[in-house]
């Protein structure tokens, strides 16, 4: 425990201690904002107080910045060589993955802090649904551990950032929309299916203020099977 | 604590890295580990801090078996890889806290034995820097300080001086030495000066075969017997030099070194007085001797020889 957060925290600071964490930092609550406040669909245009605009560009927003976080975590380790000095030192496999992903997941929830902003703003214009606002937040939280452990796991397949990047945003398009196009033009049992794999199934449960136990299931077992598959990754690394 | 490498085996893919090899590197000893490029060095040392699995074989560190307990054998092993990765944005004393809580330093004594690195490895100048702003010899000393960090028994260092300056490379090779008193150390280079001035025994080691394992004198007597004189006649054709040489006394074999400067090696027998028989030869012979010198680097022939006959 005490090596993860160890990692953890030489993550967080390299972002913290770089232009490029500000820069990522920037353009998310930019982009956020200008979704939530002034483009056409703003919440102020809607008429009520309610954060669903805020959710629905969030959950966008994410799929691009999360994976723009962690194509470093392992890609630059590789590229430079430290990740010799790394794992040459008394730390398991599992340390190692867990404190990457703790400490690119630590960003986005400061990130996500900073939102918080809109939430109070909108509450003190009117009434807003507090339930549906956590339970949104709830979503994005877990939405953001499916994505950063599979942006960690996209890291550790190469040494090159961008196409850890690509790899991410490659596995995520199919959570994103690929199931959900696929489960509107199936139909039955297996458009059931592949809705269940889509993550806005899930996300549109949570913004709504419904908290289910499958979809928490469902996220957190992608992100397990995300983060085991970077361990193994790490693991056979030594046999090539 | 002994570093003790045995029958190590070692594939990329289908290209055989590491044939086979098996030495012993003990406890005060600094051991040279030789050989050109992509000989097998670099993966040997991998193998050894488990960074790679071996195929065959057993790393044992002490009584620890490298593979069977990794945790354990790390916290023993420090390690310098070859060409010195280090977290460039980073600050030296950052960089070093972490490298500290990662080796499992207990948590009162990190600030103590970050001063002493920066100490002993000359860093006080630059601790509160980034690393990427430090010049190729001071990064050098933060990858030594990094390795040495957890105060290890054993001491891994691929091509330590790889990069530096003549100032810098006897800099390091000093620290080397001074550390290497009481540690077991494996120090890899393709340089030979480097391994003679700083190392106890060589293991020189070629297409992944060990090929010579000895001190450097060892080696030198084993392959290189007698004693070399440079010699340079300026008065003489080269092709009557050589018609006469021959009856030089206590000549085994002479070679011609430069042919437009008359320059000669002569290897002479063991327990005579080699260099007075050249004088003597020459001034019988009206020989004008511009130069006589003993030839001393033999280390570096010998690399040669061995390396190229494989």
């Amino acid at each position: 425990m005490n090596k993860i957060m160890t990692i953890a925290r030489k993550e967080l600071n390299t972002f913290l201690d770089s232009l490029s964490g500000y820069i990522i930092l920037v353009l998310f609550l930019g982009i956020t904002g200008f979704f939530t406040w002034l483009s056409a669909n703003n919440i102020i245009f809607i008429g009520q107080a309610d954060l669903l605009p805020f959710f629905s560009v969030t959950f966008w927003t994410l799929f691009f910045f999360v994976p723009a976080l962690t194509m470093r975590s392992f890609a630059e380790e590789s590229h430079t060589g430290t990740m010799e000095i790394l794992l040459t030192h008394p730390v398991s496999f599992t340390d190692v993955v867990l404190g990457k992903f703790m400490g690119d997941f630590l960003l986005i929830l400061i990130a996500l802090a900073f939102t918080l902003v809109y939430y109070i703003t909108v509450a003190l214009i009117g009434t807003i649904d507090h339930g549906a606002t956590v339970s949104g937040y709830l979503g994005l939280i877990f939405i953001s551990m499916a994505y950063v452990s599979i942006g960690i796991y996209a890291s550790s397949l190469t040494r090159n950032q961008i196409i850890a990047f690509l790899i991410a945003i490659g596995i995520g398009i199919f959570f994103q929309f690929i199931f959900g196009i696929l489960a509107s033009v199936s139909s039955g049992a297996l458009s059931g299916i592949f809705d269940f794999l889509s993550f806005n199934y899930h996300y549109q449960n949570f913004a709504r203020g419904v908290i289910e136990l499958k979809s928490v299931l469902y996220l957190l077992t992608i992100t397990t099977l995300a983060l085991s598959l970077s361990v193994l990754n790490l693991y056979s690394r030594r046999y090539k | 604590m002994n570093i003790t490498v045995k029958n190590l085996t070692r594939y990329y893919g289908p290209v055989l890295a590491v044939d086979n090899i098996s030495f012993e590197v003990r406890h005060g000893e600094i051991l040279g580990f030789l050989g050109p490029n992509g000989a097998g060095k670099t993966t040997t040392m991998k193998v050894i801090t488990s960074y790679l699995a071996p195929n065959k074989g057993q790393i044992l560190v002490g009584d620890i078996d490298v593979e069977e307990s990794p945790d354990i054998a790390r916290r023993h092993i420090g390690y310098l890889p070859e060409n010195n990765p280090l977290y460039q944005d980073m600050f030296v004393v950052d960089f070093l806290r972490y490298m500290a809580q990662l080796a499992d330093v207990p948590a009162e004594k990190i600030s103590k034995r970050i001063n002493e690195m920066i100490d002993v490895c000359g860093l006080q100048e630059v601790k509160h820097k980034r690393i990427a702003h430090l010049s190729k010899g001071y990064q050098q000393r933060v990858g030594l300080a990094q390795a040495l960090i957890h105060d290890p028994e054993i001491l891994i260092l691929d091509e330590p001086t790889t990069g530096l300056d003549p100032r810098q490379i006897i800099e390091i090779r000093e620290l080397i030495k001074q550390i290497g008193k009481e540690k077991t150390v494996l120090l890899s280079s393709h340089i030979l000066a480097e391994v003679e001035a700083t190392c106890d025994r060589v293991v020189i080691i070629n297409k992944g075969k060990i090929i010579a394992d000895g001190t450097s004198s060892d080696l030198r007597s084993q392959l290189f017997q007698g004693q070399h004189y440079r010699i340079q006649i300026a008065n003489k054709k080269l092709d009557e030099v050589e018609t006469r040489i021959k009856h030089l006394p206590n000549m085994i074999n002479y070679k011609v070194i430069d042919p437009g400067q008359n320059i000669l090696s002569l290897q002479g027998k063991t327990d005579t007085d080699f260099a007075r028989d050249i004088f003597n030869f020459a001034v019988q012979e009206g020989w004008v001797l511009t130069l006589l010198s003993p030839e001393q680097t033999k280390l570096e022939d010998i690399f040669i020889q061995l390396t190229s006959e494989n």
